[in-house]
Protein backbone atom coordinates (compact mmCIF):
# COMPACT_ATOMS: atom_id res chain seq x y z
CA UNK A 1 0.00 0.00 0.00
CA UNK A 2 1.39 3.51 -1.09
CA UNK A 3 2.48 5.91 2.21
CA UNK A 4 -0.47 8.77 2.53
CA UNK A 5 2.58 11.27 2.28
CA UNK A 6 3.59 9.54 -1.40
CA UNK A 7 5.00 12.07 -3.56
CA UNK A 8 2.10 13.14 -6.62
CA UNK A 9 2.58 10.28 -9.09
CA UNK A 10 4.28 11.90 -12.32
CA UNK A 11 2.45 9.59 -14.66
CA UNK A 12 -0.94 10.35 -13.16
CA UNK A 13 -3.27 8.20 -15.87
CA UNK A 14 -2.62 8.72 -19.50
CA UNK A 15 -3.17 5.35 -19.96
CA UNK A 16 -6.80 5.16 -18.41
CA UNK A 17 -9.96 5.88 -19.96
CA UNK A 18 -12.38 8.94 -18.75
CA UNK A 19 -13.71 7.18 -15.46
CA UNK A 20 -17.70 6.91 -15.46
CA UNK A 21 -18.09 9.65 -12.35
CA UNK A 22 -14.63 12.20 -11.06
CA UNK A 23 -16.11 11.07 -7.38
CA UNK A 24 -18.67 7.90 -5.89
CA UNK A 25 -19.24 8.98 -2.95
CA UNK A 26 -20.05 5.09 -0.78
CA UNK A 27 -23.06 5.75 1.82
CA UNK A 28 -25.57 8.64 1.71
CA UNK A 29 -25.93 9.21 5.34
CA UNK A 30 -24.54 12.75 6.66
CA UNK A 31 -20.97 12.14 5.64
CA UNK A 32 -21.60 10.91 2.74
CA UNK A 33 -24.24 13.48 1.99
CA UNK A 34 -22.06 16.54 2.36
CA UNK A 35 -19.54 15.36 0.43
CA UNK A 36 -21.68 14.67 -2.47
CA UNK A 37 -23.37 18.27 -1.87
CA UNK A 38 -20.01 20.57 -2.14
CA UNK A 39 -18.52 17.97 -5.01
CA UNK A 40 -22.20 18.45 -6.80
CA UNK A 41 -22.32 22.36 -6.55
CA UNK A 42 -18.79 22.61 -7.25
CA UNK A 43 -19.91 21.43 -10.93
CA UNK A 44 -18.09 17.62 -10.20
CA UNK A 45 -19.81 14.15 -11.44
CA UNK A 46 -20.65 12.56 -8.43
CA UNK A 47 -22.73 9.42 -7.80
CA UNK A 48 -23.16 8.11 -4.31
CA UNK A 49 -24.21 4.54 -3.86
CA UNK A 50 -26.70 3.91 -1.20
CA UNK A 51 -27.26 0.20 0.32
CA UNK A 52 -30.41 1.14 1.58
CA UNK A 53 -33.73 1.29 -0.31
CA UNK A 54 -33.29 5.04 0.44
CA UNK A 55 -31.38 7.32 2.64
CA UNK A 56 -31.34 6.70 6.23
CA UNK A 57 -33.18 3.35 5.71
CA UNK A 58 -30.02 1.78 7.55
CA UNK A 59 -29.58 4.74 10.50
CA UNK A 60 -30.46 5.20 13.84
CA UNK A 61 -28.67 7.15 16.63
CA UNK A 62 -29.68 8.00 19.90
CA UNK A 63 -28.86 11.54 19.48
CA UNK A 64 -28.74 15.24 18.56
CA UNK A 65 -28.20 17.04 15.13
CA UNK A 66 -25.87 20.22 16.06
CA UNK A 67 -26.95 23.02 13.76
CA UNK A 68 -23.78 25.57 13.61
CA UNK A 69 -21.78 22.93 10.42
CA UNK A 70 -24.93 23.57 8.40
CA UNK A 71 -25.09 27.59 8.48
CA UNK A 72 -22.41 27.72 5.79
CA UNK A 73 -23.85 24.28 3.97
CA UNK A 74 -27.83 24.91 3.64
CA UNK A 75 -28.01 28.43 4.78
CA UNK A 76 -31.39 28.69 6.99
CA UNK A 77 -31.45 25.16 7.34
CA UNK A 78 -34.00 25.12 10.28
CA UNK A 79 -36.68 26.39 8.09
CA UNK A 80 -36.86 22.90 6.10
CA UNK A 81 -35.20 20.32 8.12
CA UNK A 82 -37.22 17.67 9.19
CA UNK A 83 -36.76 18.45 12.86
CA UNK A 84 -39.52 16.96 15.54
CA UNK A 85 -38.18 19.10 18.82
CA UNK A 86 -35.53 21.60 19.15
CA UNK A 87 -33.68 20.82 22.20
CA UNK A 88 -34.00 23.47 24.86
CA UNK A 89 -33.53 21.02 27.98
CA UNK A 90 -30.10 19.05 28.51
CA UNK A 91 -30.04 16.88 31.65
CA UNK A 92 -27.02 14.72 32.80
CA UNK A 93 -28.23 12.21 34.90
CA UNK A 94 -26.43 10.45 37.44
CA UNK A 95 -27.98 7.39 38.82
CA UNK A 96 -27.90 4.13 41.18
CA UNK A 97 -30.56 1.50 40.91
CA UNK A 98 -32.64 3.75 43.82
CA UNK A 99 -31.27 7.29 43.34
CA UNK A 100 -31.03 9.90 40.74
CA UNK A 101 -29.17 13.40 40.48
CA UNK A 102 -29.37 15.54 37.43
CA UNK A 103 -28.18 18.67 36.25
CA UNK A 104 -31.02 19.95 34.33
CA UNK A 105 -30.02 22.76 31.55
CA UNK A 106 -32.72 24.54 30.64
CA UNK A 107 -32.78 27.59 28.24
CA UNK A 108 -35.24 29.28 25.74
CA UNK A 109 -32.11 30.49 23.72
CA UNK A 110 -31.73 27.45 22.33
CA UNK A 111 -35.64 27.23 21.02
CA UNK A 112 -34.82 30.42 18.55
CA UNK A 113 -33.25 30.97 15.32
CA UNK A 114 -30.40 29.68 15.25
CA UNK A 115 -30.94 26.72 17.18
CA UNK A 116 -28.55 24.99 18.66
CA UNK A 117 -29.59 20.98 18.55
CA UNK A 118 -32.92 19.11 17.18
CA UNK A 119 -34.33 15.88 17.63
CA UNK A 120 -35.09 13.84 14.33
CA UNK A 121 -35.49 10.28 12.64
CA UNK A 122 -32.41 9.47 10.69
CA UNK A 123 -34.60 8.33 7.66
CA UNK A 124 -35.81 12.02 7.82
CA UNK A 125 -33.05 13.78 8.11
CA UNK A 126 -30.49 11.67 6.03
CA UNK A 127 -32.93 11.61 2.91
CA UNK A 128 -33.32 15.54 3.28
CA UNK A 129 -29.64 16.05 3.67
CA UNK A 130 -29.63 13.73 0.33
CA UNK A 131 -31.81 15.70 -1.62
CA UNK A 132 -29.64 18.72 -1.27
CA UNK A 133 -27.09 16.74 -2.98
CA UNK A 134 -29.00 15.53 -5.64
CA UNK A 135 -30.79 18.52 -6.32
CA UNK A 136 -27.31 20.05 -6.59
CA UNK A 137 -26.98 17.48 -9.45
CA UNK A 138 -25.13 14.35 -7.51
CA UNK A 139 -26.53 10.64 -8.99
CA UNK A 140 -27.89 9.15 -5.87
CA UNK A 141 -28.41 5.29 -6.20
CA UNK A 142 -29.85 3.54 -3.66
CA UNK A 143 -30.22 -0.46 -3.10
CA UNK A 144 -26.84 -0.76 -4.13
CA UNK A 145 -24.12 -2.13 -2.16
CA UNK A 146 -20.57 -1.42 -2.92
CA UNK A 147 -18.88 -4.58 -2.27
CA UNK A 148 -14.97 -4.19 -2.66
CA UNK A 149 -12.39 -1.83 -4.27
CA UNK A 150 -11.84 -1.52 -7.96
CA UNK A 151 -8.31 -1.19 -8.53
CA UNK A 152 -6.35 -0.47 -11.70
CA UNK A 153 -3.29 -2.73 -13.04
CA UNK A 154 -0.72 -0.65 -10.68
CA UNK A 155 -3.07 -1.31 -7.70
CA UNK A 156 -4.18 1.87 -7.61
CA UNK A 157 -7.93 2.70 -6.47
CA UNK A 158 -10.02 3.31 -9.47
CA UNK A 159 -13.42 2.78 -8.12
CA UNK A 160 -16.04 0.28 -6.94
CA UNK A 161 -17.47 -3.05 -6.96
CA UNK A 162 -21.29 -3.29 -6.60
CA UNK A 163 -23.95 -5.73 -6.53
CA UNK A 164 -25.70 -4.76 -9.36
CA UNK A 165 -25.05 -6.45 -12.68
CA UNK A 166 -21.82 -5.54 -14.52
CA UNK A 167 -21.66 -3.23 -11.19
CA UNK A 168 -18.28 -2.07 -11.42
CA UNK A 169 -17.77 1.58 -11.23
CA UNK A 170 -14.77 4.00 -12.04
CA UNK A 171 -14.05 7.31 -10.49
CA UNK A 172 -11.14 9.00 -9.82
CA UNK A 173 -11.23 9.47 -6.19
CA UNK A 174 -13.29 6.88 -3.73
CA UNK A 175 -15.03 9.01 -0.62
CA UNK A 176 -15.62 5.83 1.78
CA UNK A 177 -18.90 7.10 3.93
CA UNK A 178 -19.82 3.57 4.16
CA UNK A 179 -20.44 3.95 8.44
CA UNK A 180 -19.29 2.12 11.17
CA UNK A 181 -18.10 -1.42 9.83
CA UNK A 182 -16.86 0.50 6.75
CA UNK A 183 -15.38 -2.62 4.99
CA UNK A 184 -14.36 0.21 2.24
CA UNK A 185 -11.62 1.35 4.85
CA UNK A 186 -10.98 -2.06 6.20
CA UNK A 187 -10.01 -3.19 2.73
CA UNK A 188 -7.57 -0.77 1.95
CA UNK A 189 -5.83 -1.58 4.66
CA UNK A 190 -6.46 1.74 6.52
CA UNK A 191 -8.14 0.41 9.45
CA UNK A 192 -6.34 -1.61 12.08
CA UNK A 193 -7.69 -0.40 14.97
CA UNK A 194 -11.15 -1.12 14.23
CA UNK A 195 -10.97 -3.47 17.28
CA UNK A 196 -14.13 -4.46 19.24
CA UNK A 197 -12.38 -2.41 22.29
CA UNK A 198 -13.42 0.63 20.42
CA UNK A 199 -17.05 0.26 19.21
CA UNK A 200 -20.36 0.68 21.77
CA UNK A 201 -23.79 -1.19 21.10
CA UNK A 202 -26.58 1.39 21.05
CA UNK A 203 -30.05 -0.03 21.65
CA UNK A 204 -33.26 2.14 21.13
CA UNK A 205 -36.46 1.68 22.06
CA UNK A 206 -39.25 4.52 20.54
CA UNK A 207 -42.11 5.01 22.45
CA UNK A 208 -45.10 7.03 21.30
CA UNK A 209 -46.88 8.88 23.66
CA UNK A 210 -49.39 11.87 22.77
CA UNK A 211 -47.82 15.09 22.17
CA UNK A 212 -49.58 16.72 25.19
CA UNK A 213 -48.47 14.06 27.51
CA UNK A 214 -44.83 14.10 26.14
CA UNK A 215 -44.46 18.15 26.91
CA UNK A 216 -46.62 17.74 30.31
CA UNK A 217 -44.16 15.07 31.38
CA UNK A 218 -40.94 16.53 30.28
CA UNK A 219 -41.78 20.39 31.02
CA UNK A 220 -42.11 21.23 27.56
CA UNK A 221 -43.63 23.99 25.16
CA UNK A 222 -44.41 23.70 21.56
CA UNK A 223 -41.56 22.31 19.90
CA UNK A 224 -39.01 22.34 22.67
CA UNK A 225 -37.67 19.31 23.37
CA UNK A 226 -35.46 17.59 25.98
CA UNK A 227 -32.40 15.68 26.11
CA UNK A 228 -31.23 13.30 29.21
CA UNK A 229 -28.14 11.51 29.48
CA UNK A 230 -27.73 8.99 31.67
CA UNK A 231 -24.49 6.94 33.77
CA UNK A 232 -25.12 4.52 36.24
CA UNK A 233 -27.83 2.46 34.24
CA UNK A 234 -25.77 -0.22 32.24
CA UNK A 235 -25.28 -2.94 35.44
CA UNK A 236 -21.54 -1.46 35.56
CA UNK A 237 -21.47 -2.41 31.76
CA UNK A 238 -19.60 0.45 30.34
CA UNK A 239 -21.91 2.60 28.58
CA UNK A 240 -24.74 5.10 29.49
CA UNK A 241 -28.38 5.74 28.55
CA UNK A 242 -30.42 8.68 26.67
CA UNK A 243 -34.04 9.66 26.78
CA UNK A 244 -34.94 11.94 23.89
CA UNK A 245 -38.37 14.05 23.01
CA UNK A 246 -39.81 13.80 19.55
CA UNK A 247 -42.72 15.25 18.67
CA UNK A 248 -45.09 12.11 19.71
CA UNK A 249 -42.57 9.91 20.63
CA UNK A 250 -39.72 9.04 23.26
CA UNK A 251 -36.56 7.90 22.28
CA UNK A 252 -34.78 6.02 25.14
CA UNK A 253 -31.43 3.46 24.54
CA UNK A 254 -28.61 2.42 25.98
CA UNK A 255 -25.31 2.72 24.23
CA UNK A 256 -22.69 0.10 26.04
CA UNK A 257 -19.32 -1.63 25.17
CA UNK A 258 -19.72 -4.52 23.38
CA UNK A 259 -17.25 -6.61 24.65
CA UNK A 260 -18.22 -5.73 28.13
CA UNK A 261 -21.89 -6.12 27.41
CA UNK A 262 -20.58 -10.11 25.84
CA UNK A 263 -18.71 -10.22 29.03
CA UNK A 264 -21.85 -9.72 31.22
CA UNK A 265 -24.00 -11.88 29.29
CA UNK A 266 -26.64 -9.53 29.08
CA UNK A 267 -28.91 -9.13 26.58
CA UNK A 268 -29.53 -5.32 25.30
CA UNK A 269 -33.02 -5.06 25.26
CA UNK A 270 -32.73 -6.15 29.40
CA UNK A 271 -30.69 -3.01 29.78
CA UNK A 272 -33.73 -0.97 28.03
CA UNK A 273 -36.74 -2.59 30.24
CA UNK A 274 -34.07 -1.72 33.50
CA UNK A 275 -34.00 1.62 32.54
CA UNK A 276 -37.51 2.30 31.68
CA UNK A 277 -38.77 0.64 35.09
CA UNK A 278 -35.77 3.10 37.19
CA UNK A 279 -38.22 5.15 39.65
CA UNK A 280 -37.09 8.56 38.11
CA UNK A 281 -38.03 7.17 34.63
CA UNK A 282 -41.01 5.13 35.00
CA UNK A 283 -43.07 8.00 34.99
CA UNK A 284 -41.62 9.16 31.78
CA UNK A 285 -42.59 6.88 29.51
CA UNK A 286 -45.29 5.10 31.64
CA UNK A 287 -48.42 3.57 29.04
CA UNK A 288 -46.04 4.50 25.93
CA UNK A 289 -46.79 1.97 23.39
CA UNK A 290 -43.27 0.65 21.88
CA UNK A 291 -43.00 1.97 18.19
CA UNK A 292 -39.84 0.39 17.21
CA UNK A 293 -36.48 -0.85 18.24
CA UNK A 294 -33.32 -1.01 16.84
CA UNK A 295 -29.86 -1.53 16.98
CA UNK A 296 -26.03 0.32 15.68
CA UNK A 297 -22.32 0.43 16.38
CA UNK A 298 -21.04 3.51 17.00
CA UNK A 299 -16.81 4.18 16.98
CA UNK A 300 -16.40 5.35 19.81
CA UNK A 301 -12.75 5.16 20.74
CA UNK A 302 -12.44 8.89 19.65
CA UNK A 303 -9.40 10.06 17.83
CA UNK A 304 -6.76 7.15 19.07
CA UNK A 305 -8.85 4.50 16.78
CA UNK A 306 -9.09 6.56 13.94
CA UNK A 307 -8.29 4.84 10.12
CA UNK A 308 -5.89 6.32 7.83
CA UNK A 309 -8.05 9.48 6.48
CA UNK A 310 -6.77 9.31 3.08
CA UNK A 311 -4.78 7.25 0.50
CA UNK A 312 -4.45 7.43 -3.13
CA UNK A 313 -7.75 7.90 -4.64
CA UNK A 314 -9.74 7.47 -1.48
CA UNK A 315 -10.97 9.48 1.58
CA UNK A 316 -12.62 8.07 4.64
CA UNK A 317 -15.45 10.45 6.62
CA UNK A 318 -18.01 9.96 9.23
CA UNK A 319 -18.45 7.46 11.20
CA UNK A 320 -16.41 5.03 8.57
CA UNK A 321 -13.54 7.24 9.93
CA UNK A 322 -14.79 6.79 13.55
CA UNK A 323 -15.19 10.46 13.97
CA UNK A 324 -18.44 9.90 16.38
CA UNK A 325 -17.76 11.97 19.84
CA UNK A 326 -18.52 10.34 22.69
CA UNK A 327 -17.21 12.17 25.55
CA UNK A 328 -19.55 11.90 28.14
CA UNK A 329 -20.99 15.96 28.56
CA UNK A 330 -20.50 15.83 24.83
CA UNK A 331 -22.08 13.39 22.58
CA UNK A 332 -22.21 14.60 18.58
CA UNK A 333 -21.64 12.46 15.43
CA UNK A 334 -23.88 13.64 12.48
CA UNK A 335 -22.25 17.44 12.93
CA UNK A 336 -18.59 15.75 13.09
CA UNK A 337 -20.01 13.65 9.89
CA UNK A 338 -21.48 16.50 7.83
CA UNK A 339 -17.95 18.39 8.82
CA UNK A 340 -15.71 16.02 7.34
CA UNK A 341 -17.65 15.17 4.98
CA UNK A 342 -17.81 18.73 3.20
CA UNK A 343 -14.32 18.95 3.99
CA UNK A 344 -13.62 15.67 2.11
CA UNK A 345 -15.92 16.85 -0.83
CA UNK A 346 -13.70 20.21 -1.26
CA UNK A 347 -10.07 18.05 -0.70
CA UNK A 348 -11.52 16.25 -3.71
CA UNK A 349 -12.32 19.86 -5.76
CA UNK A 350 -8.98 20.60 -5.16
CA UNK A 351 -6.88 17.57 -6.39
CA UNK A 352 -9.15 16.99 -9.46
CA UNK A 353 -8.78 20.26 -10.34
CA UNK A 354 -4.91 19.75 -9.86
CA UNK A 355 -5.42 16.66 -12.14
CA UNK A 356 -3.40 14.67 -9.06
CA UNK A 357 -5.49 12.38 -6.60
CA UNK A 358 -2.50 10.82 -4.89
CA UNK A 359 -2.69 10.67 -1.28
CA UNK A 360 -0.44 13.82 -1.36
CA UNK A 361 -2.73 16.17 -3.33
CA UNK A 362 -5.97 14.70 -1.14
CA UNK A 363 -3.95 15.62 2.27
CA UNK A 364 -6.41 18.77 1.92
CA UNK A 365 -8.71 16.87 3.64
CA UNK A 366 -7.16 16.14 6.84
CA UNK A 367 -5.59 19.90 7.29
CA UNK A 368 -8.62 21.37 6.52
CA UNK A 369 -10.31 18.85 9.76
CA UNK A 370 -7.31 19.51 11.76
CA UNK A 371 -8.07 23.30 11.65
CA UNK A 372 -11.79 22.98 12.08
CA UNK A 373 -13.75 21.35 14.94
CA UNK A 374 -13.62 17.76 13.10
CA UNK A 375 -10.06 16.91 14.58
CA UNK A 376 -9.62 19.67 17.16
CA UNK A 377 -12.14 18.50 19.58
CA UNK A 378 -11.35 14.93 18.80
CA UNK A 379 -7.67 15.47 19.91
CA UNK A 380 -8.28 17.72 22.86
CA UNK A 381 -10.57 14.98 23.83
CA UNK A 382 -8.51 11.78 23.05
CA UNK A 383 -8.39 10.77 26.55
CA UNK A 384 -11.98 10.96 27.22
CA UNK A 385 -13.27 7.71 25.98
CA UNK A 386 -10.93 5.55 28.35
CA UNK A 387 -11.50 7.84 31.20
CA UNK A 388 -15.19 7.89 30.65
CA UNK A 389 -15.76 4.11 30.69
CA UNK A 390 -13.70 3.50 33.67
CA UNK A 391 -15.13 1.36 36.30
CA UNK A 392 -14.87 4.08 38.45
CA UNK A 393 -16.24 6.45 35.99
CA UNK A 394 -19.08 4.06 35.33
CA UNK A 395 -20.02 2.97 39.13
CA UNK A 396 -17.73 4.27 41.83
CA UNK A 397 -18.45 7.77 41.21
CA UNK A 398 -22.06 7.69 40.75
CA UNK A 399 -23.16 5.93 43.39
CA UNK A 400 -20.02 8.48 45.65
CA UNK A 401 -21.98 11.35 44.12
CA UNK A 402 -25.46 10.32 44.94
CA UNK A 403 -24.92 9.34 48.30
CA UNK A 404 -23.37 12.35 49.12
CA UNK A 405 -26.51 14.43 47.59
CA UNK A 406 -28.47 11.74 49.94
CA UNK A 407 -26.44 12.80 53.16
CA UNK A 408 -26.33 16.59 52.00
CA UNK A 409 -30.15 16.42 51.26
CA UNK A 410 -31.74 14.36 54.55
CA UNK A 411 -32.40 16.22 57.62
CA UNK A 412 -31.26 14.32 60.28
CA UNK A 413 -32.63 15.88 63.16
CA UNK A 414 -31.88 15.90 66.14
CA UNK A 415 -28.17 14.96 65.00
CA UNK A 416 -26.58 17.81 63.58
CA UNK A 417 -25.80 18.69 60.33
CA UNK A 418 -22.52 17.37 58.72
CA UNK A 419 -20.49 19.67 57.15
CA UNK A 420 -20.27 19.42 53.38
CA UNK A 421 -16.08 18.33 53.32
CA UNK A 422 -16.83 15.63 56.08
CA UNK A 423 -19.86 14.10 54.43
CA UNK A 424 -17.85 14.28 51.34
CA UNK A 425 -14.83 12.23 53.05
CA UNK A 426 -17.13 9.77 54.59
CA UNK A 427 -18.61 8.73 50.79
CA UNK A 428 -15.28 8.48 49.14
CA UNK A 429 -13.90 6.22 51.94
CA UNK A 430 -17.36 4.49 52.03
CA UNK A 431 -16.39 3.97 48.42
CA UNK A 432 -13.35 3.34 49.35
CA UNK A 433 -11.89 5.16 46.63
CA UNK A 434 -7.78 5.21 46.95
CA UNK A 435 -7.16 8.98 46.88
CA UNK A 436 -4.58 8.67 44.04
CA UNK A 437 -6.95 7.22 42.10
CA UNK A 438 -9.09 9.99 42.79
CA UNK A 439 -6.53 12.93 42.13
CA UNK A 440 -5.41 10.63 38.92
CA UNK A 441 -9.01 11.28 37.52
CA UNK A 442 -9.73 15.02 38.66
CA UNK A 443 -6.27 15.35 36.73
CA UNK A 444 -7.64 13.80 34.24
CA UNK A 445 -10.52 15.40 33.59
CA UNK A 446 -9.14 18.62 34.11
CA UNK A 447 -6.73 17.79 31.44
CA UNK A 448 -9.46 16.21 29.20
CA UNK A 449 -12.18 18.58 29.62
CA UNK A 450 -10.54 21.94 30.78
CA UNK B 1 -41.53 22.20 35.62
CA UNK B 2 -39.14 19.42 36.00
CA UNK B 3 -38.81 16.21 35.60
CA UNK B 4 -39.93 15.37 39.43
CA UNK B 5 -42.96 17.83 38.73
CA UNK B 6 -44.22 15.82 35.55
CA UNK B 7 -43.64 12.38 37.48
CA UNK B 8 -46.07 13.47 40.61
CA UNK B 9 -48.32 15.04 37.73
CA UNK B 10 -49.29 11.46 37.24
CA UNK B 11 -51.35 11.18 34.02
CA UNK B 12 -54.12 8.83 33.32
CA UNK B 13 -51.93 6.37 31.65
CA UNK B 14 -49.46 6.20 34.44
CA UNK B 15 -51.99 5.59 36.59
CA UNK B 16 -53.84 2.54 34.80
CA UNK B 17 -50.41 1.33 33.33
CA UNK B 18 -49.20 0.43 37.48
CA UNK B 19 -51.73 -1.30 38.39
CA UNK B 20 -50.92 -3.71 35.91
CA UNK B 21 -48.84 -7.46 36.99
CA UNK B 22 -47.52 -9.51 34.53
CA UNK B 23 -43.93 -7.96 33.74
CA UNK B 24 -41.83 -10.59 32.82
CA UNK B 25 -38.60 -11.55 34.76
CA UNK B 26 -35.42 -9.82 33.46
CA UNK B 27 -33.07 -12.65 32.55
CA UNK B 28 -32.20 -13.86 36.02
CA UNK B 29 -30.44 -10.83 37.23
CA UNK B 30 -30.31 -10.52 40.60
CA UNK B 31 -31.50 -7.39 41.52
CA UNK B 32 -30.28 -5.94 44.94
CA UNK B 33 -33.84 -3.49 45.57
CA UNK B 34 -37.30 -3.90 44.49
CA UNK B 35 -38.46 -2.50 40.99
CA UNK B 36 -40.89 -0.29 40.37
CA UNK B 37 -44.46 -1.86 40.26
CA UNK B 38 -45.08 -4.32 37.11
CA UNK B 39 -46.54 -2.46 34.24
CA UNK B 40 -48.59 -3.64 31.03
CA UNK B 41 -46.27 -1.24 28.99
CA UNK B 42 -43.41 -2.85 30.23
CA UNK B 43 -44.21 -6.75 28.95
CA UNK B 44 -43.31 -6.95 25.37
CA UNK B 45 -42.58 -10.03 23.98
CA UNK B 46 -39.50 -10.42 21.52
CA UNK B 47 -41.63 -11.31 18.84
CA UNK B 48 -43.47 -8.53 18.91
CA UNK B 49 -40.29 -6.00 19.52
CA UNK B 50 -39.17 -7.57 16.01
CA UNK B 51 -42.33 -7.73 14.79
CA UNK B 52 -42.13 -3.72 14.59
CA UNK B 53 -39.27 -3.83 12.57
CA UNK B 54 -39.39 -3.78 8.53
CA UNK B 55 -36.94 -6.58 7.07
CA UNK B 56 -36.79 -6.83 3.40
CA UNK B 57 -34.94 -10.79 3.53
CA UNK B 58 -33.43 -11.44 0.48
CA UNK B 59 -32.98 -15.00 -0.73
CA UNK B 60 -28.70 -14.84 0.20
CA UNK B 61 -27.89 -15.25 3.70
CA UNK B 62 -25.58 -11.92 4.34
CA UNK B 63 -23.94 -13.72 7.70
CA UNK B 64 -22.95 -16.96 7.46
CA UNK B 65 -22.12 -19.04 10.52
CA UNK B 66 -19.54 -22.09 11.09
CA UNK B 67 -21.23 -24.62 12.64
CA UNK B 68 -18.14 -26.56 13.72
CA UNK B 69 -16.29 -23.82 14.58
CA UNK B 70 -18.85 -22.60 17.07
CA UNK B 71 -19.09 -26.40 18.87
CA UNK B 72 -15.37 -25.43 20.30
CA UNK B 73 -16.41 -21.73 21.75
CA UNK B 74 -16.82 -21.85 25.45
CA UNK B 75 -18.05 -17.96 25.77
CA UNK B 76 -20.40 -18.16 22.23
CA UNK B 77 -21.19 -13.99 23.20
CA UNK B 78 -23.08 -13.74 20.13
CA UNK B 79 -25.61 -15.47 21.96
CA UNK B 80 -26.75 -12.77 24.15
CA UNK B 81 -25.31 -9.94 22.68
CA UNK B 82 -27.04 -9.97 19.05
CA UNK B 83 -29.30 -7.27 19.90
CA UNK B 84 -32.24 -9.26 17.46
CA UNK B 85 -31.44 -12.24 19.54
CA UNK B 86 -30.72 -14.52 16.18
CA UNK B 87 -28.04 -16.54 17.67
CA UNK B 88 -29.43 -19.62 19.15
CA UNK B 89 -26.96 -22.27 20.86
CA UNK B 90 -28.05 -25.90 19.76
CA UNK B 91 -27.83 -29.03 22.31
CA UNK B 92 -24.71 -30.34 20.26
CA UNK B 93 -23.03 -27.30 21.37
CA UNK B 94 -23.05 -25.78 18.30
CA UNK B 95 -24.95 -22.37 16.66
CA UNK B 96 -28.23 -22.30 15.20
CA UNK B 97 -28.31 -18.78 13.16
CA UNK B 98 -31.30 -16.68 11.21
CA UNK B 99 -30.05 -13.73 9.29
CA UNK B 100 -33.34 -12.56 8.38
CA UNK B 101 -34.17 -9.79 11.06
CA UNK B 102 -30.46 -8.70 11.25
CA UNK B 103 -29.93 -4.71 12.24
CA UNK B 104 -26.32 -5.19 10.39
CA UNK B 105 -25.14 -3.54 13.09
CA UNK B 106 -22.01 -5.63 13.69
CA UNK B 107 -21.92 -6.89 17.06
CA UNK B 108 -21.53 -10.50 16.41
CA UNK B 109 -18.54 -10.38 14.07
CA UNK B 110 -17.03 -8.10 17.05
CA UNK B 111 -17.31 -10.06 19.73
CA UNK B 112 -16.78 -13.79 18.42
CA UNK B 113 -13.59 -15.26 19.41
CA UNK B 114 -13.28 -17.94 16.82
CA UNK B 115 -11.54 -17.13 13.95
CA UNK B 116 -13.53 -17.51 11.01
CA UNK B 117 -16.65 -18.51 12.28
CA UNK B 118 -18.94 -15.59 11.53
CA UNK B 119 -19.02 -14.62 7.73
CA UNK B 120 -20.33 -10.70 7.56
CA UNK B 121 -21.18 -8.94 4.83
CA UNK B 122 -23.62 -6.72 3.68
CA UNK B 123 -26.99 -7.61 2.42
CA UNK B 124 -27.59 -7.22 -0.97
CA UNK B 125 -28.54 -3.58 -2.06
CA UNK B 126 -32.47 -2.81 -1.00
CA UNK B 127 -32.52 -6.17 1.58
CA UNK B 128 -32.09 -6.50 5.02
CA UNK B 129 -33.34 -3.72 7.84
CA UNK B 130 -35.46 -0.90 6.87
CA UNK B 131 -35.61 1.80 9.35
CA UNK B 132 -38.83 3.67 8.65
CA UNK B 133 -39.42 7.70 7.69
CA UNK B 134 -41.57 9.59 10.52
Amino acid sequence: MPEPDNKPDTDNKPEIAAPDFDVIVVGAGPAGSAAALVLARAGRRVCVLERGPFPGSKNMYGGVVYGRILDTLIPRWWEEAPVQRWVTRRGTVIMTETQSLTIDYRTTAWGDEPYNGATTFRPDFDSWLAGHATDAGAVLVTSTTATGLLRDASGRICGVRTDRPDGDLTASIVIAADGVNSFLAKEAGLYPKATPDNFTLGAKEVLALPRDEIEKRFGLTGNEGADLEIVGCTRGIAGGGFIYTNLESIALGVVVSVTELAEAKVRPEELIADLKRHPMVAPLVAGAELKEYSAHLIPEGGYDMMPELVTDAMLVVGDAAAMCLAAGVWLEGVNFAIGSGQAAGQAAIEALAARDTSAGALAGYRRRIEESFVLADHRKLRRAPELLMSHRMQTVYPTLMCNLAEGMFTVTNPVPKKGVVALSWGEIRRARVKLRHLAHDLYTSVRTFG
Amino acid sequence: MTAADASRGVSPLYDSAMTSTDVPASGGVVQSVPLAPPAAWLAVSFEHRMGLVEFRVGTRAHITVDGDSCRGCTTKACVTACPANLFVPTSDGGILFNYEQCFECGTCYMVCNTEGAIHWTYPDGGNGVVFHRS
